[in-house]
């Protein structure tokens, strides 16, 4: 159990990685952008791969109506993502440090990586909620006022994963560094749970 | 099994394919590859050398790619160019400032990449004004002039601009000598008056600020090409001169007659040491100085009052003629600073000069002689050796890295290449026509790239499609990795170049700016925020304080204009997206359009005559809605009250 406690203890941690590292990335590539634009998401606001991407995105938007990207002021999700993973990191160290010291069971992890799931999955559709916005809520005074061959009113919705043309643009989007550095921890904590599992059972 | 030795079978005749191909290469040389694929960069792809020519009467530098020939930009130098508004803008018009005044134009002749330890370092190329005495140092992260020096007492600014080998000093040497300091006097009294000015030009290492740190009064001879010592020869300074003769009319018969002019011999360092220990005179002048801030996207014009001058014979050791046959035009030294080359245009022949020979015969005291006090050393005693070459009229000389060097051949028109140190000549190959000088990136260093020579040449003929009498020069690209020069390519160049410099491209491309930043804009009139738009009224001027973004000006109307306002468009381009400049132009505007960076603030003036609406726009298709980017300026009469106002879509 004292392994399966240290897991416990690292796994959360590697959740801290989001403070530095994007957890989602947007590209933006075209004919006349071979660099392409990137778009990093970070869970305390958007920032640019390249200095000026964002200001640029803008830029191209504004011909079909897209708002600007929001600032981080200007979604509550900024401010409250970096709460719950400071949170959540500190409650993860807790359980493990209270596993190492045999105080809980192993049923504790696997409680903390459940939560942590159903908190990802709701990020997750609270992104894409976003996405949807972005993508439909247009100007109606667009320059540019697209039609899709049916004569619906085009739209610019990113994907949330994968690739999409979308009018000259490629894009991309796909999980990054701190996406993968959670990923890693919460696999981490899940070994945890099956390695107190086993311990336990050995135990018996 | 079978399957295998077919396989078997299929490479061997592959490998004997590929031997006999071999073969043919060694015994053929390079006939046997094919010329159009070493001069194909396919689309998408980019070249391996920058090579900057200069373009002569056109006053500029253009910017090529090796071994495609193709002409990336023309950098405006020394002459207005409308396509940018340099030298029309408010902020590039001191660019051009000299003491005889704004001076729109000069012939711009050597270029030449700054250096550290001897090789290219690729932060600034300069360039020499000959007709009104100027230096410009173009700086090669923006592409862009960033300083122009006048140069006082010159007349014909020929021997330059040419740098030492840790870009210590750019040097300037006068091709007419003329009276120092100018005056009113007879021109037959030319012998023994004039004086020859070798100006010796300081680069302040950090930012590349010149400087004259001295003058050193040469006696009056035409000071024709130099080029710096390196290596064991750095501190020295050789420059080739023609006409000793002294004449002062029909030169081209009466100054051919001495069968040997000279090199001289100049030891900077030497000079630098007198001069740093308080050493020479102060002399009145009046020149000069423009520097361009990369911030303010402004250039400053300052006049310089005074200049310090060097008298040769004062300073024991510093200077000394080396006899050299018939008018030589090419200085070169090698890459190892042991040889010195005259390129004697009215001989035959090469002479080559050795540094260490020279210095055996000033410690041996061995002179022939002196001329105004300076000391002329024996023929014989620096001889290195001659080029026995066959060709006629040799002018420059470069070098492959490799113990090699190539002469151009003005009169027999072609490129000969030879040995150093046997001085046997190796290939030779023609021009088309008639070529001036050449270039093998990093030639004029110690460390050559030696794959690829450019001849520039100074008759075109029938070498392109006809375009009337006027045509562009020619280049020829020739293939030098081989024993055998191999002609790959012939490419028009712009203007008249006489000299150009290469370097590898990975030198420059990543230091190469994308974007001006806007929030490092330091000009008085930018506008850096979107809300920062205004116009402003003080008597008869009018400052407009405009933005462009794609695709709009702000403001994109204006009223309360009157005729016999000078108005002055302050246009900032608040993009910051790699190459997306906006252009300006107004009806009526009497001088050029502006072609505006991203970040960059440039300056229009315009004096509207007539009583009207008038249109401006944007002149650089910027974007989908290019034709969109457009605005009114209402003027009204003289005496009128029209309200000042502005505004965008209202």
């Amino acid at each position: 159990m004292k392994k399966a406690g240290i897991l416990m203890i690292l796994g959360p941690l590697f959740l801290l990685g989001l403070y530095v590292f994007p957890l989602w990335n947007i590209m933006l590539g075209a004919p006349q952008y071979p660099d392409p634009l990137g778009l990093n998401i970070h869970i305390n606001g958007l920032r640019g791969v390249s200095e000026f991407d964002i200001q640029n995105i803008d830029g191209l938007n504004h011909y079909i109506g897209m708002h600007t990207l929001p600032k981080a002021e200007e979604m509550w999700e900024f401010g409250t993502f970096p709460m719950v993973i400071g949170i959540m990191v500190g409650i993860g160290v807790l359980i493990g440090v209270l596993g190492y010291l045999g105080k809980v069971s192993y049923k504790w992890f696997l409680g903390w990586f459940l939560l942590m799931s159903i908190l990802g999955i709701l990020g997750m559709y609270d992104f894409n909620e976003w996405l949807v916005d972005y993508g439909t809520n247009l100007d109606p005074n667009a320059i540019m006022k697209l039609t899709n061959p049916d004569g619906s009113p085009m739209t610019y919705k990113p994907p949330l994963l994968g690739h999409v043309k979308m009018l000259n643009f490629d894009v991309t989007s796909l999980p990054s560094t701190g996406a993968w550095l959670m990923f890693m921890g919460m696999m981490l904590t899940l070994v945890a749970a099956f390695m107190g599992w086993k311990s336990t059972k050995n135990q018996n | 099994m079978k399957i295998y030795n077919h396989l078997i079978l299929t490479f061997g005749v592959a490998l004997m394919l590929v031997s006999c191909g071999q073969q043919n290469q060694s015994s053929n040389g390079a006939l046997s590859s094919s010329a159009a694929e070493k001069v194909y960069v396919a689309p998408g792809e980019q070249d391996e050398y920058y090579a900057f020519l200069s373009g002569g009467y056109s006053g500029n530098l253009t910017v090529y790619g090796l071994p495609s020939g193709r002409m990336f930009k023309e950098i405006p130098v020394f002459s207005q160019f409308p396509t940018s508004g340099y030298g029309y803008s408010e902020e590039t018009v001191p660019m051009l400032n000299t003491s005889h005044g704004f001076v729109p134009w000069d012939d711009a002749h050597h270029p030449d990449i700054s250096q550290t330890n001897g090789e290219l370092d690729g932060r600034w190329i300069f360039i020499n004004g000959n007709n009104t005495p100027r230096i410009a140092r173009v700086d090669l992260s923006t592409f862009e002039t960033a300083e122009i020096i006048e140069v006082p007492n010159s007349a014909g600014n020929h021997s330059s601009s040419f740098i030492t080998e840790n870009t210590e000093y750019v040097v300037a040497g006068t091709r007419f000598s003329v009276p120092v300091p100018q005056r009113d006097m007879p021109i037959n009294e030319y012998k023994g008056n004039f004086k020859g000015a070798l100006t010796f030009i300081s680069v302040d290492p950090e930012h590349g600020h010149m400087a004259i740190k001295f003058q050193l009064l040469m006696p009056g001879f035409n000071y024709d090409l130099s080029h710096p010592g390196r290596g064991k020869s750095h501190g020295w300074f050789f420059f080739t001169t023609y006409n000793t003769e002294e004449a002062n009319s029909l030169l081209e018969v009466n100054a051919s007659q001495n069968d040997k002019d000279f090199i001289a011999a100049i030891n900077w360092k030497k000079i630098e040491e007198y001069v740093n220990n308080g050493g020479g005179t102060k002399m009145p002048a009046n020149y000069a100085h423009n520097v361009y801030d990369e911030h303010s996207h402004t250039g400053t014009s300052t006049m310089r009052n005074e200049v310090l001058t060097v008298d040769p014979t004062k300073v024991p050791g510093a200077v000394y003629f080396l006899p050299t046959p018939k008018s030589p035009h090419g200085c070169d030294v090698d890459p190892t600073g042991q040889y010195i080359i005259g390129n004697g245009k009215l001989s035959a022949d090469l002479t080559v000069h050795s540094f260490d020979k020279m210095i055996a015969a000033i410690e041996g005291q061995k002179f022939d002689g002196e001329a105004y006090g300076i000391p002329i050393l024996k023929f014989e005693d620096v001889l290195a050796g001659q080029v026995k070459s066959g060709g006629l009229g040799p002018l420059h000389t470069e070098f492959d890295g490799k113990g090699n060097a190539y002469t151009t051949f003005f009169i027999s028109s072609e490129v000969v290449k030879w040995q150093l140190g046997t001085w046997e000549v190796i290939d030779r190959k023609p021009t088309y026509y008639s070529v001036g000088h050449l270039m093998i990136p990093g030639g004029n260093s110690r460390k050559p790239f030696g794959k690829y020579v450019v001849a520039m040449n100074k008759i075109t003929k029938d070498r392109y499609l006809p375009t009337g009498p006027e045509m562009e020069h020619s280049a020829q690209l020739y293939d030098i990795s081989g024993d055998k020069m191999e002609l790959l390519y012939d490419f028009p160049t712009h203007g008249e170049p006489h000299y150009a410099a290469g370097c590898p491209a990975e030198l420059l491309t990543s230091n190469s700016k994308k974007i001006y930043r806007l929030d490092e804009n330091r000009h008085p009139y930018a506008v850096t925020s979107a809300d920062g738009s205004k116009v402003v009224r003080d008597g008869n001027e009018v400052h407009v304080y405009m933005s462009t973004i794609r695709s709009h000006f702000t403001p994109d109307n204006i009223e309360g204009i009157k005729v016999g306002d000078k108005v002055y468009f302050h246009i900032t381009n608040h993009e910051q997206d790699f190459d997306v400049p906006h252009g300006f132009a107004i009806l009526g505007q009497n001088s050029s359009e502006l072609l505006v960076m991203p970040g960059q603030t440039k300056t229009s003036v315009w004096e509207p005559k007539q009583v009207g609406v008038w249109p401006f726009y944007c002149t650089d298709f910027c974007s989908a809605l290019h034709q969109e980017m457009q605005g009114y300026v209402r003027v009204s009469p003289a005496n009128s009250n029209t309200e000042l106002k502005w505004s965008l879509g209202e």
